[in-house]
């Protein structure tokens, strides 16, 4: 986990891709995104698999990427959903891929 | 809740089938057998924008070859597969029927997805091509009970007649309703089955969505599994009364001796161990049987991390001890998952098992699981005298509907 994960939302205001990954994930799990924190785990914010399907869905039409994300077995998936932070990192790297 | 007293025995006289294995009966149980593996690479239209592509295609089968033009106008992919099964198990089974037995002769035919082809083709004409007009018989020929209307028209029975749709347990409640009429004597004699064609753009761009699909090939049970493989086909079967089969000299396939259903009331899409062990135990009292004297269960073994776990735990809970000499199978490992008709292409494996004594294996299978450690017969099939089975449905919603079979 790197230091940036141990920051809260607020703390990652000057980060456009954490701060629509937060409003995403905290629409899903019905919280305010204050509420939300980049160490937060989905069975923290109460996201079951189902949820992180919609969520995942929601962040690839946000950005317009596509995410490797394998619903039958997450902990298999080339897309770390640990916590916010490893989503907001694996989004950077998809964004940074597509624009290489 | 073992059968009502006096009621009928129902037997299957007559099989028939469509899948990706083969376009009859005997092809399919003759692959099942052999260990082939029906799921490959998809053709269909648009194939580079979907990311699972691949499935269990029935890509010899063409309707322009079975059926006529004013036919092919009427009839969906899924209706030409229910008729082609209906017309082997029809004449497989030549019972003989009367004007006034027609009358009270059922079809039941579960679908899931019904008339995909005429969904996908129709929107591509007004969304995609502009097109202010799709074929005028679009409602007839995507309507559920379109296959059950047909095979009542194609063989003229008149009794009761309807689909059933339970998602991917849609053709084990066609058989197992049917199976009630037939024993009860609302029905003389029934034609039930299961008939699916999903494998369009858009059904597959649906099931691409829940990320629940392999990239390479099904494999239930095993280490590693990488989620489901849809597949196509139908089977249809003839059921009818012992007495009725016997008095006529009828080949008698096997005994269909009980039916459970359940729900799980739980979760859209997550399976529930209680809710498919209800469905197990109430088929096996429904049919008078002991858990000790099932040998075969044809699990339902979709090849994702949740239900093959899931499943495992539920035979556990219904068999105990006798559990470890069950021979389970997943025969989606090669037909596919064929939804609505999954449990179709499935009760004619277990016919096959009963029938022969030889169990289909489950293929594709890599290493052992210890969350799935039953002897789900792996890649090889295995000889062993079969006196009775049961064929497992679990399907997304939570609809469970388990099948109880005795040899003939």
């Amino acid at each position: 986990m790197t230091d940036a994960a141990a920051v809260s939302a607020a703390d990652a205001a000057d980060d456009e891709v954490a701060l629509e990954v937060i409003r995403i994930v905290a629409e899903q799990a019905v919280l305010d995104p204050s509420e939300v924190k980049l160490t937060s785990t989905p069975d923290e914010l109460g996201i079951d698999s189902l949820g992180m399907v919609e969520a995942v869905f929601a962040i690839e039409e946000a950005f317009d990427v596509s995410i490797p994300f394998n619903a039958n077995d997450p902990a298999q998936s080339e897309f770390e959903i640990e916590n916010v932070a490893a989503i907001v990192a694996g989004v950077k790297r998809l964004i940074a891929a597509r624009e290489a | 809740m073992s059968a009502p007293s006096g009621a009928r025995r129902v037997v299957v006289t007559g099989m028939g089938v469509v899948s990706a294995l083969g376009l009859d009966a005997p092809a399919h149980w003759a692959a099942l057998k052999a260990g082939v593996c029906g799921i490959g690479p998809l053709e269909l239209r648009d194939l580079d924008r979907l990311s699972a592509k691949v499935g269990a295609q029935a890509k010899g089968f063409v309707g322009e070859d079975r059926f006529d033009r004013s036919q092919l106008a009427l009839y969906d992919r899924h209706t030409q597969f229910a008729l082609t099964a209906a017309a082997e198990a029809w004449a497989q089974a030549d019972p003989g029927l009367s004007e006034e037995e027609a009358l009270r002769a059922a079809v039941v035919i579960g679908t899931a997805l019904p008339g995909m082809q005429t969904f996908d083709d129709s929107y591509r004409a007004v969304f995609e091509e502009g097109r202010s007009r799709v074929h005028p018989f679009v409602v007839p020929r995507l309507m559920v009970s379109a296959p059950a209307s047909h095979i009542s028209m194609a063989h003229g029975l008149k009794g009761p007649t309807f689909s059933v749709s339970t998602a991917c347990a849609s053709a084990n409640h066609a058989i197992g309703q049917a199976f009630h009429l037939v024993r009860s004597g609302a029905a003389e004699l029934a034609v039930a089955g299961g008939a699916e064609a999903p494998l369009t753009f858009g059904a597959m761009k649906a099931w691409e969505g829940l990320r629940v699909m392999t990239r390479d090939v099904c494999r239930p049970f095993s280490k590693g599994r990488a989620g489901m493989a849809i597949g196509e086909g139908a089977g249809v079967f003839v059921l009818e009364s012992r007495d009725r089969a016997e008095a006529r000299g009828a080949t008698i396939l096997a005994e269909i001796a009980g039916f459970g259903m359940s729900a799980d009331a739980g979760d859209i899409v997550q399976p529930s161990a209680d809710g498919a062990a209800r469905a197990i135990r109430a088929a096996l009292a429904d049919g008078g049987l002991a858990p000790e004297e099932i040998v075969y269960v044809n699990a339902h073994g979709t090849g994702t991390a949740a239900n093959d776990r899931t499943e495992t735990a539920a035979l556990r809970a219904v068999f105990g001890g006798q559990a470890d000499a069950l021979s389970v199978s997943s025969t989606k490992s090669m037909h596919g998952h064929a939804l609505g008709a999954a449990g179709a292409l499935e009760f004619a494996a277990v016919l096959g098992a009963l029938g022969e004594g030889v169990i289909p294996p489950t293929v594709n299978y890599e290493a052992p699981d210890p969350e799935c450690d039953l002897d789900v017969t792996p890649n090889a099939a295995r000889t062993r005298e079969v006196p009775a089975a049961i064929s497992n449905a679990f399907a997304f919603g939570g609809l469970n509907a388990v099948l109880a079979l005795r040899r003939g």
